[in-house]
């Protein structure tokens, strides 16, 4: 309980994936949410990179976490992007109107 | 000892329950704001993980971009988020299965993992001691050198993503008088200033 080592950690990181993948069926309809449960997934993500990366003493796992943080960045940009103009053009952000490429 | 535990139950306890409140909470607002309060609480792990440098820019990168991105596409969307909120409950039950499935599994994988006695000494970049090089030292030592062309990719990732989110929303309006650089430039003096002699005393 007092000692921190890396599984508590790993069981945090497992959560946040769960609650992210939940989130995801939970929220179907909503196409913000669902990107924000992408973060959720992504942060997990990190948390295990981070947390094998002090344990182990290497440190490319911090690299590779600050290059996850730049995708996440990037995914979260143009996701955003394409859902305003996808409301530009439809008026509405429903998933289940997003059935076909036709602009 | 103990103040590092309390430190990491606190972050831990308030970054789960702000991620359930992400996926819960009925106004989009709130959604985004539990976040901002998670990727908080997860810097404060990283700190205590000593991955100082990670913890800034997670506050940075995802808190001050990325999360006021959402809010700014939140605010802007005229959308009726209640009418999105239908059937909610009906995908519960599945969604519950699929992640406790997930759990499951990773708890399976998890807990049958053993990490190798020397995985340490094998490490591709030794982390040094904190007292002699701190941590973004190291972090900034190994991107430059090893990392280096995988540094410039990920500089290049995010300028595609860049310019491709301002092709993407941008709309050009008509009646808009805006500078065109190649009509100025093609101006010729002699057609735009016509010199006449006048007589004085009379008008052209």
């Amino acid at each position: 309980m007092l000692e921190i080592g890396l599984s508590h950690y790993l069981t945090l990181a497992a959560i946040l994936f769960t609650l992210g993948v939940f989130g995801i069926f939970l929220n179907r309809k909503n196409v913000i949410i669902i990107l924000m449960s992408i973060e959720l997934i992504l942060l997990a993500v990190n948390i295990n990179m981070v947390a094998f990366s002090s344990h182990l003493g290497d440190l490319v796992g911090q690299v590779f976490a600050m290059f996850i943080l730049t995708v996440a960045a990037a995914e979260a940009a143009i996701g955003l992007a394409i859902l305003v103009i996808y409301f530009r053009n439809r008026g509405s952000i429903a998933v289940e109107d997003i059935h076909q490429m036709k602009g | 000892m103990i103040l590092q535990a309390i430190a990491f139950w606190v972050f831990a306890s308030i970054t789960v329950a702000a991620a359930v409140m992400v996926i819960s909470a009925k106004n989009p607002v709130h959604s985004v704001l539990f976040l901002i309060l998670a990727f908080f609480n997860a810097a404060g792990l990283f700190v205590l993980l000593g991955a100082e440098f990670l913890a800034m820019i997670l506050i940075v990168v995802y808190v001050g971009a990325v999360a006021v991105l959402f809010l700014f596409v939140v605010m802007m969307l005229d959308i009726n988020f209640a009418e999105l909120r239908q059937g909610f409950l009906q995908y519960l039950p599945i969604g519950l299965l699929v992640g406790l499935v997930l759990l499951v599994e990773l708890a399976v994988v998890v807990g049958g993992w053993v990490i190798s006695t020397d995985a340490t000494a094998r490490a591709t970049a030794k982390m040094p001691a904190v007292d002699q090089v701190p941590n973004t030292d190291a972090l900034g030592q190994l991107i430059f050198t090893h990392y280096l062309y995988l540094f410039q990719g990920a500089g290049l990732v995010l300028l595609v993503a860049m310019i491709g989110a301002i092709v993407l929303t941008h709309r050009s309006r008509p009646g808009v008088r805006k500078q065109n650089i190649s009509d100025q430039l093609a101006r010729d003096p002699k057609e735009t200033i016509e010199i006449r002699k006048v007589q004085s005393g009379s008008g052209i």
